[in-house]
């Protein structure tokens, strides 16, 4: 998470020094839920997820300067500067790409999920209990292509997690203006699966909803679709000058930074002191 | 002037000798006939005994036998997990069509028509054109978009449209377009097999259609490379491209055109994109004129990209300009006699090579 932080403001830095052009979009304040579920997959499983995700990139294992060089387009970026920011892929850490378009993500996923269900059911293969997730934000869950997802993932039970990131935001569109029922993880059961709300800015939490659904889906028991409640620091990207949102709710949200809350955490319950924790902050 | 009166010699000695070729051939080869529908099922059924990572999906494919029957008796061989009967979902499905083929599988989309492509086609561009380039060669999409393209009998606008000019603009993908039987099981073949995505563009009017297929073809190895041409006729006045239907009106064409002495070679693109335009521009610069000949709209259409490519290479071979005859700027009417005019016709076809040889016509019935 910490990680996640450092690279997001230096990402910042340099887009306002202008090193870095085009499209970017930071993700300060949602580290728990990067954190909380994708530490606890596999390397052969995989995470698709749209453009707000150089720290998905990063929790999945890709190095931080391989992720960094491709946002300033160099030829030592993950994807050789053809990519850049909003289209971060990795076969090896099988992070199968970021979307620019929402809703684009998820039936990629459901294709991956379904993937693994051929493999192991028609060809035969051995160790295919492979899982995919699919990010996407609160925006995502009124388009089309997300309900044809569940529908079929559902359908063919397919090992795959949904995870909304629910920051409340679709740019400037706030999400209760865009959406009839905005609870979004009552659409699961709509489909025949679970739906799930978590508190997305607590990473323990996020954790342990994270191992009952990706546990779930391992066993072939199918999907399930997880909604956590978090928020974004910054503007929408760095082009955003960010003047719709409340600032009371943002001082709200900013007293719930995962991070601070984990140092709290770690220290009240003796599983780290501040040294410790200042060990990992040089790092 | 001598080299004309060569030509001509040459030209006539050449016809004596085929009909010998073509007798023995048969005998040979005992020339079977299968129709377009029966050469596509083969090529799917081969493919998918051959590699378990081929699978279909689409509506209708399986328990309806395909809703042109082109996957008949599929899902009977091959089981539900091999052939899958999608819901109509066309962005859902393609979506998850895409993200199998990114892990290697192979899959074959069927669209009932490519009308009901234009849902999906954001997944068709964007994740699976473009994913090769963008993620440096390191996520590769080996899937087929299959189903019927352009006009078929009185369906109307929505669903007569033509979409090779759209595909074959877009870096990324292959587009293809067979004609005849030995195309449709040579080049889904080839489209099958190929590690990149393809935009295969079927004819719905042409599935019953009965062509010879020699025993080369039947072989379950037969492949067609994607890229090629074929000079479906011979000639030397004129040239004429088509791809798909248009191919058989083109060839009818050439055969009224002889009549009044006008030898006309026909090409069959096979292979929209890319384009071969060697085999193009090598004809061009045999015989001096061209016309294109396309069902769909005009305007930024193959046919513009064929007349481009030849003025950048064959410029100062060209005695005539460029005659392209594509289908009237329109959504497609409905009634059967407006549909007969919104479509090049053969006479559209054999006009404009009479123009393209200084031979006054007609005024054509629509501009």
């Amino acid at each position: 998470m910490v990680l996640g932080r450092a690279f997001e403001d230096k990402c910042a830095k340099m887009y306002y020094d202008r090193k870095m052009l085009g499209f970017v979009h930071l993700y300060n304040g949602q580290e728990a839920v990067s954190t909380g579920f994708i530490r606890l997959l596999k390397q052969q499983d995989s995470i698709v997820c749209t453009y707000r995700d150089h720290v998905q990139a990063l929790s999945k294992g890709v190095s931080a300067r391989a992720v960094m060089s491709e946002l300033l387009g160099k030829a030592t970026g993950c994807s050789r500067g053809q990519g850049g920011s909003m289209h971060i892929f990795s076969r090896k850490h099988n992070m199968l790409g970021r979307f620019a378009f929402i809703g684009e993500g998820i039936p990629i996923a459901t294709g991956a999920a379904f993937t693994s269900k051929y493999k192991r059911e028609v060809l035969k293969e051995a160790d295919c209990g492979h899982v995919s997730l699919a990010f996407f934000g609160d925006g995502t869950c009124n388009n089309g292509q997300f309900y044809e997802c569940l529908n079929m993932a559902a359908l063919w039970k397919l090992p795959i997690v949904f995870v909304v990131e629910n920051n409340l935001w679709a740019i400037g569109m706030s999400h209760l203006r865009a959406t009839s029922v905005p609870q979004i993880y009552k659409k699961g059961p709509a489909f025949g699966m679970p739906g799930v709300h978590v508190d997305g800015m607590d990473v323990l939490k996020v954790r342990e909803v994270a191992k009952e659904a990706i546990g779930r889906a391992r066993r072939g028991e199918g999907p399930t679709l997880v909604e956590c409640e978090t928020y974004r620091f910054r503007g929408h990207s760095l082009a955003d000058p960010d003047k719709l949102r409340d600032p009371a709710e943002k001082a709200h949200y900013a007293a719930r930074d995962p991070i601070t809350a984990l140092k709290k955490y770690l220290i009240e319950n003796s599983l780290a002191n501040e040294a410790d924790l200042k060990a990992i902050d040089k790092r | 002037m001598l080299a004309i009166a060569r030509q001509r010699m040459l030209g006539q000695s050449f016809k004596k000798i085929l009909p010998a070729v073509s007798v023995l051939r048969s005998y040979s080869s005992a020339a079977k006939q299968i129709t377009v529908r029966e050469a596509l099922n083969s090529a799917l059924d081969e493919e998918m005994s051959a590699d378990p990572k081929v699978f279909l999906m689409g509506e209708e494919v399986g328990e309806y036998q395909g809703a042109y029957k082109i996957t008949k008796g599929l899902l009977e061989k091959y089981g539900p997990e091999r052939v899958l009967d999608t819901p109509i979902t066309e962005a859902g499905f393609t979506g998850i069509g895409v993200g199998a083929a990114y892990y290697g599988l192979k899959p074959v989309v069927e669209f009932m028509t490519f009308n009901f492509s234009m849902q999906a086609i954001d997944h068709i561009i964007n994740s699976a054109a473009k994913s090769n380039y963008m993620s440096a060669g390191q996520i590769s999409v080996p899937i087929v978009f299959r189903g019927p393209n352009g006009a078929a009998a009185g369906v109307g606008a929505q669903h007569s449209q033509c979409y090779a000019a759209w595909y074959a603009s877009c870096p990324g993908l292959k587009v293809l377009s067979p004609y005849n039987s030995e195309d449709a099981r040579g080049l889904l073949k080839a489209a099958i097999r190929d590690p990149d995505p393809v935009v295969f563009l079927e004819n719905e009017l042409l599935y019953g259609e009965s062509f010879p297929v020699s025993d080369e073809v039947l072989d379950s190895s037969f492949c067609l490379p994607i890229g090629k041409a074929k000079i479906e006729r011979e000639g030397k006045d004129v040239t004429i491209t088509a791809f798909s239907k248009m191919v058989g009106y083109a060839l009818k064409a050439a055969e009224m055109l002889e009549k009044d002495g006008i030898y006309a070679e026909v090409i069959n693109l096979r292979s929209i994109r890319p384009l071969d335009r060697s085999t193009i521009n090598t004809s061009v610069r045999k015989t001096n004129r061209l016309i294109t000949v396309e069902e769909g709209f005009p305007q930024h259409g193959v046919g513009a990209e064929i007349c481009a490519s030849v003025v950048e290479e064959s410029f100062s071979y060209l005695d005539a300009p460029v005659e392209r005859i594509a289908g009237a700027d329109v959504p497609m009417p409905y009634a059967a006699n407006l549909e007969r005019m919104a479509v090049p016709q053969v006479e559209d076809i054999v006009r404009a090579a009479k123009r393209a040889c200084y031979r006054s016509v007609p005024l054509a019935a629509t501009a």
